[in-house]
């Protein structure tokens, strides 16, 4: 395979078996078509080499699949105990606020029914207050006879 | 016992001659598709380990390949060749391995690629002296380094045209540019080549 060099510098491809114009630039020509040659055949080598080389699940490649995996499975558990834990502590939040509110409700309850006691007992005052009269000043002599007799 | 119509036996007669028909394209589509296999698996291998300068990521991006071929095979009309049908697959495959940013850095962690210029320890001895074999693998690895240098398409260009020994019209329909184009990367591949070649002598 060869190739031309135009005279303007750039070169043009002329396909399989062309040959180099430029007497002055052959020998550059002929290196470079030897070097990709050479190249080439490199290349070709390698290629046979790897394609042809027994599958024996390589150590590198075995070792980093098993690092994939292993990695997938750290990260799996990683996110499952995080996700267990966060439950956990978001379940043991709100049962603190259910407890909480628990509590606040049984004081407020308490509390209305101290408030209704003792407006009851202000009202059974009132009413006693308001019932009940004094005893007449005009029999209070009597009333201290009786009294008298009662000592004796 | 009720007869059976003429009429229900050409049916089923018809019915079981086309499963037939069918049971014995598949064969031999799969026989078509293995021969096809066994003939251009190492030059679509060669050309990726090249192009990627990676043999775990050449064997598997193969692999995607043929399995994409065998996927789209029946809707392969034959109007370029298997090869440069499945050429084409291959350099999809590639650009799509190198444009796929979501992976990009498992990709960073995992390269295995070596340099272009280790392929000049491939060198074929033949009837060199020793001081020729020297001189070859010094300019192979130049070559090689020039390649490395070169942009995707220009190196894509370089390889199908200088490794496999494609024509230019090939080229053109596995890469999907027309023939101006191909050429004038080519010319600029080569311009580099011979730029590094020449620099250092």
């Amino acid at each position: 395979m060869r190739f031309e060099k135009k005279a303007g510098g750039a070169s043009e491809v002329s396909g399989v078996g062309g040959v180099s114009k430029f007497t002055d630039e052959a020998a550059l020509g002929v290196e470079v078509d030897e070097a990709i040659r050479d190249f080439r055949l490199s290349v070709h080598a390698w290629s046979e080499a790897a394609y042809s080389r027994p599958r024996t699940a390589p150590a590198a490649a075995v070792r980093r699949h098993l690092w994939r995996l292993a990695s997938a499975w750290a990260l799996g558990c990683v996110l499952v105990i995080g996700g267990v834990s966060t439950g956990g502590v978001y379940e043991h939040h709100q049962r603190e606020v259910r407890i909480a509110a628990a509590r606040a409700a049984e004081q407020q309850r308490q509390a209305a029914q101290e408030r209704a006691r003792q407006e009851e007992e202000d009202l059974l005052a009132k009413v006693d207050s308001d019932v009940s009269r004094e005893v007449p000043s005009a029999m209070e002599p009597l009333a201290q006879l009786m009294a008298g007799d009662e000592t004796q | 016992m009720q007869p059976v119509r003429a009429s229900t036996r050409v049916m089923a007669a018809g019915t079981a001659l086309e499963a037939m028909t069918m049971a014995t394209a598949e064969k031999i589509a799969a026989e078509e598709f293995s021969a096809v296999v066994t003939k251009h698996r190492p030059h679509i291998f060669r050309f990726l380990l090249s192009s990627t300068r990676d043999v775990d990521l050449a064997e598997t991006l193969t692999q995607e390949c043929f399995l994409k071929a065998h996927r789209n095979w029946g809707s392969f009309r034959g109007e370029s060749s298997a090869m440069t049908w499945l050429m084409r697959i291959a350099i999809n495959l590639q650009k799509d391995h190198w444009r796929n940013r979501r992976m990009q850095f498992w990709r960073q962690a995992q390269t295995h690629s070596v340099d272009m210029d280790e392929a000049s320890e491939w060198l074929p001895s033949g009837e060199r002296s020793v001081e020729q074999k020297l001189m070859a693998r010094e300019r192979v690895g130049q070559v090689g380094k020039a390649v490395e240098g070169l942009s995707e398409r220009q190196r894509t260009v370089f390889l199908l045209r200088y490794v496999e020994e494609m024509e230019l019209k090939e080229i053109a329909l596995a890469t999907g540019l027309n023939e101006g184009t191909v050429k004038a990367h080519l010319s600029r591949a080569l311009a580099r080549v011979r730029a590094e070649l020449g620099g250092k002598r």
